[in-house]
């Protein structure tokens, strides 16, 4: 599975610029609620982390799970049903989704481990699959309709989420929290593991690394967080609905992270604000999204595999290599 | 009335024919995607969207040429299969050195844009295609009610079924191309047009597909979506499986659609279900699949 990744380069002069980079980013989001509209950046930032989240696995453990809208999708139901039902506080009901898509991850990973590669995608697909049916019978999700008219509420109690520059600097906080975790994660010594699996799983087998627990490690952290951003999205839009759970959005976020660049920090965050853009747009010109998104996938695939971001460091290191 | 386990036997053999048709499907399906996997090494996403491909193709047939359900049955497998033998050459060619997720993620952007067409031009409400005259009406067996369309849907996969496996197992072709799926440069080194044979085999499982797809089409509504909610179903029949042999993938496509046709009898809900528990049980017991050979 090597080749779906990308190396990661030790460019250590662009470090610095790196950091002002990300540093003038975040500035960027402090400042653009004033610029934009701050319901279409929030959905942006819910799906920058629940891609980061899927690159966790995709990009540094090299699994492709076909399955992540269970978790996306699940939390959000679990946050909704906890926050209008049972009058939760919203971030109660956050950290409910969170552990109820930790442990809908542990169920899906515990089987999908189990195969490999092409296998485990098939798994993820066909349980997510499952996950949806569920959703549709069973009684609290409300089937069709959804649960909607979901309470924003009081953050901590003193803190009205119901004000739009409220809602929206939670959503930024929480998403650059998980951001930062999976930027953690990345960068620790379990992190290193995970790659090393990801770049001859037989190897890190014989060194003695127990490969199956760290890949289900892996399965339930990036299933948490894509929970964290599905729950702050059942908040945002006060609705969890089935959209959330069927195959077309673990699709999208497959795309998203493929358009912007598998294993690297960045590229799932461009990915998804531009596909989130597109859909925008798209929503006003009558022109089919499934068709945009189909394409975009093809093109990417035939064209460039490593996305926007891992085509510029390439640009980047190649032109480092012959200067 | 005759009672099985306090079910009446009109109803179990209903459901069970139900299963039996699903099944068909299934194995028709499952087939083509082993047949492409086991050559190309590419989950073939898009085949659902083929078998959508071929019924919308019957369909389109009828009502702007007026050719009828019987030169359908060889028209849209055909033009299906080219479209497949296009795809192939176009961009699946370009994958091969890959690793084998870009053909599945490839393939997957196909079937969304594929759907997308049809969802554009004809909405997702299912448009009706009339059961030929021919097969028209049904058999009274003595103990059940046969309509005549859902017989030949049975027979029909089982001739395709057992002939795509005769094809494979018993020609010479059949035996270049089990050949090029163990060792694709010694097949070569020995003159045989590998990528020729890959072309052909992935125009063969398209055109699988869309045979299913026409045959399909009197049974369920010709609909854009048709295919995408089966072709999930196929991925956990594959997997059940195990994508080792052909004839392990016909078996299990019939198996598991009488197991979902016995489930609507005894506990309704579950009939969506029941196919994806199942894997997960193979998947603890046997993960490599009931007729797997790789781990």
């Amino acid at each position: 599975m090597a080749d779906l990744s990308l190396r990661e380069t030790s460019a250590k002069p662009s470090a610095r610029l790196e950091w002002a980079l990300v540093g003038l980013g975040i500035l960027a989001l402090l400042a653009a609620p004033f610029f934009v509209y701050p319901i279409f950046l929030m959905k942006m930032l819910c799906f920058a982390l629940f891609a980061c989240a899927f690159n966790l696995l995709l990009g540094y453990t090299g699994l492709l799970s076909f399955g992540h809208a269970t978790f996306f999708g699940g939390a959000a139901y679990f946050t909704a049903h906890a926050v209008k039902v049972w009058g939760w506080p919203p971030e109660a009901g956050v950290l409910l989704g969170m552990a109820g898509a930790a442990l809908l991850g542990l169920v899906m990973g515990f089987f999908a481990i189990r195969r490999q590669g092409i296998y485990f995608a098939m798994i993820t697909l066909a349980l997510s699959q499952m996950f949806f049916f569920f959703c549709v019978q069973a009684p609290f999700t409300q089937g069709e309709d959804g649960i909607q008219g979901v309470p924003r509420g009081m953050l901590f109690g003193i803190l009205d989420l119901n004000a739009p520059m409220n809602m929206y600097y939670f959503v930024l906080v929480a998403v650059l929290v998980g951001v930062f975790a999976i930027w953690r994660i990345v960068n620790s010594p379990f992190g290193m593991i995970l790659r090393s699996i990801r770049e001859n799983e037989s190897r890190a087998i014989s060194l003695g690394y127990s490969v199956a627990s760290y890949k289900l490690g892996a399965f339930v952290m990036s299933a948490a967080l894509a929970g964290l951003a599905g729950s702050l999205k059942a908040i945002v839009f006060q609705f969890a609905t089935l959209t959330d759970v069927t195959w077309q959005m673990s699709g999208e976020v497959i795309l998203m992270t493929l358009l912007g660049g598998i294993g690297t920090m960045v590229g799932p965050i461009i990915g998804a604000s531009l596909v989130v853009g597109l859909e925008n747009t798209l929503a006003t010109s009558g022109f089919p999204v499934t068709i945009a998104t189909g394409l975009i996938f093809m093109v990417c695939v035939l064209v460039f595999r490593r996305g926007i971001v891992g085509e510029v460091y390439a640009r980047v290191i190649g032109r480092a290599g012959t200067g | 009335m005759t009672m099985i386990f306090g079910i009446p036997v009109q109803a179990l053999l209903g459901q069970l024919l139900v299963g039996l048709i699903n099944g068909s499907f299934y194995a028709m399906l499952s087939l083509g995607l082993a047949v492409i996997f086991g050559l190309l090494r590419v989950i073939n996403f898009a085949h659902g969207a083929q078998y959508m491909l071929g019924a919308f193709v019957g369909y389109l047939l009828l009502t702007h040429l007026g050719i009828g359900y019987w030169p359908a049955l060889v028209l849209a497998p055909l033009i299906v299969g080219l479209f497949g033998v296009v795809v192939e050459r176009l961009a699946l060619s370009r994958l091969y050195d890959t690793d084998p997720l870009y053909g599945l993620l490839f393939t997957f952007g196909l079937a969304l844009v594929l759907e997308g067409i049809f969802r554009y031009y004809y909405g997702v409400s299912g448009n009706p295609y009339a059961v030929p005259p021919l097969l028209a009406g049904g058999t009274n067996l003595g103990f059940m009610f046969l309509p005549n369309y859902r017989g030949w849907v049975v027979v029909a996969s089982l001739i395709v079924c057992f002939g795509t496996w005769a094809l494979i197992e018993k020609t010479r072709l059949g035996s270049y191309l089990r050949a090029a799926t163990e060792n694709p440069r010694l097949v070569q080194a020995f003159g045989v047009n590998v990528p020729l044979l890959l072309t052909l085999t992935y125009g063969l499982g398209s055109a699988l597909a869309g045979l299913a797809g026409i045959l399909a089409a009197p049974v369920y509504q010709v609909s854009p979506l048709m295919g995408s909610d089966l072709i999930i179903v196929v991925f956990a029949v594959v997997v059940i499986g195990g994508m080792g042999s052909i004839l392990g993938a016909i078996v299990t496509g019939y198996m598991l659609g009488l197991a979902e046709g016995l489930t609507k009898v005894f506990y309704p809900e579950a009939s969506n279900l029941v196919v994806f528990v199942i894997m997960a049980i193979v998947l603890l017991v046997r993960p490599a699949g009931l007729f797997g050979r790789d781990a």
